[in-house]
């Protein structure tokens, strides 16, 4: 069995990759994309089984913190059975959305912010090194920089070292890092497809 | 067709030293946060606590698929190694997908080290189907769940800063990664050992996942040495007028 799926995912693979070279794979490629988009549908479906099995196990054991998996499963529920009976672009399901879901989102990266700006506080406590200490000037230039002020930007810091460290060296770095991820991601991806890597059920 | 010759050549020289690795032994730079991970790993066994590895949000049906399958690939180790301690791993995901591939990792782990019967589905888990939605989720569990480390790998934005700030409550070892520079920018600041662009993919060759893994780090040292030659070669070149 596990020769088996692994023969099939590579074989997948390889004629998905395939399809980007040699145009009388492409039908072939689109074809398997296309499965791959219907069972990615399938996989959400699975995801919420999951999201309630977890919840659900732990409301049936009173273990830690089962208040709040109660109140995700009415959630869950109230919105499932809302967006089943008035359709999921129904104005009550769309304040839903606006009303709920994106202000909780927005209070997340609030709450980010200030753990962001304790966490730079508590930096050079953590890791007092050098690049700690650039990274926390380079932080406070760009703070500065971006900063809108009465009088417009703050001379030389907003008009000149801001610009160049983001689109001088900022840019490179990010480059640089940039092209050692891809080179990652494609050895990851060769060793998926010779199925070195088997994550889908293989030793 | 330059693609297609790149990807050619990779496939042969990973495939060539891999059966070169298998031979002879690896010689690796030290990375002090894949060296705490080690460590963390058999101390989390001794201790009887557990490791959450926390996947990210990465999807396998686009860019962001390779950092995810680096994920999977720790984590298969990862469940290999802890299957058999009194609390075992979990994990979890922010992408339906991945979460499916979290589960069968997480069973292949298990029966790699002969205690199939020991894996439970919910420790592979989809906490959330958007980046904060996903790291509210993963927070429930290292409140609630006994957790000793989390493991941050994969795909994580800025929302990488709400699982490290429930770490530090927990008082938990934190090592993260991921491809994603806001969240690079993130883990920077806020773990002891940051890992940094493509040290990503390095952690299943420095916790022993096999010669492959080893070879592609080999690999990445090759292609990236042929990309320095060939961005000073086009300075040097613009700089004499040749293009």
């Amino acid at each position: 069995m596990r020769v088996f799926t692994a023969v099939i995912a590579i074989a997948a693979g390889a004629l998905v990759l395939g399809g980007y070279f040699l145009p009388a794979l492409a039908p072939v490629q689109t074809l398997l994309l296309n499965w791959a988009t219907i069972l990615a549908g399938v996989a959400v479906l699975v995801g919420i089984f999951n999201l309630v099995s977890v919840h659900s196990d732990k409301i049936r054991r009173h273990e830690k913190g089962n208040a709040y998996s109660a109140l995700l499963l009415m959630a869950l529920i109230v919105t499932f059975l809302f967006a089943m009976i008035l359709r999921p672009d129904h104005i009550i399901m769309k304040i839903a959305l606006s009303g709920i879901i994106i202000p909780v989102e927005a209070a997340l990266m609030g709450l980010l912010t200030i753990s962001l700006l304790y966490a730079a506080i508590r930096l050079l406590r953590r890791r007092a090194e050098l690049m700690s200490i650039v990274f926390l000037i380079t932080a406070a230039l760009l703070i500065l920089g971006s900063a809108t002020l009465p009088f417009g930007n703050i001379p030389v810091i907003g008009t000149f070292i801001r610009p160049w460290i983001t689109q001088v060296l900022a840019l490179g770095g990010a480059r640089g890092i940039l092209i050692g991820v891809a080179l990652g991601a494609l050895t990851t991806g060769l060793r998926v497809l010779f199925g070195a890597d088997r994550p889908y059920g293989g030793n | 067709m330059n693609e297609l010759i790149v990807i050619l050549v990779s496939a042969f020289l990973l495939f060539a030293i891999t059966l070169w690795k298998r031979k002879s032994p690896a010689n690796l730079r030290e990375i002090p946060a894949l060296t705490r991970l080690y460590r963390t790993l058999g101390l989390s066994i001794e201790d009887g606590t557990r490791l959450h590895v926390s996947l990210g949000n990465g999807s396998l049906l686009d860019a962001r698929g390779g950092s995810a399958l680096a994920g999977l690939a720790l984590l298969r180790h990862i469940a290999e190694r802890t299957s058999v301690s009194d609390k075992p791993s979990v994990a979890s995901a922010g992408d339906p997908t991945l979460g499916l591939l979290t589960q069968d990792t997480l069973q292949a782990g298990y029966q790699a080290a002969g205690v199939q019967e020991l894996y439970v589905p919910t420790s592979g888990r989809v906490t959330g189907l958007s980046p904060f939605g996903y790291a509210a989720g993963a927070m429930s569990i290292l409140q609630n769940e006994n957790i000793s480390a989390n493991i941050i790998i994969g795909h994580f934005g800025p929302e990488a800063g709400l699982l490290i700030e429930a770490s530090d409550r927990e008082n938990m070892v934190l090592i993260g990664a991921s491809d994603e520079l806001s969240g690079q920018a993130v883990l920077f600041a806020n773990t002891q050992d940051a890992l940094i662009g493509e040290e990503l993919f390095a952690a299943g060759a420095y916790l022993g996942a096999g010669a492959s893994h080893i070879a592609s780090l080999t690999l990445q040292d090759i292609l990236r040495w042929f990309l320095i030659l060939a961005l000073l070669g086009g300075a040097a070149a613009k700089l004499i007028g040749v293009i």
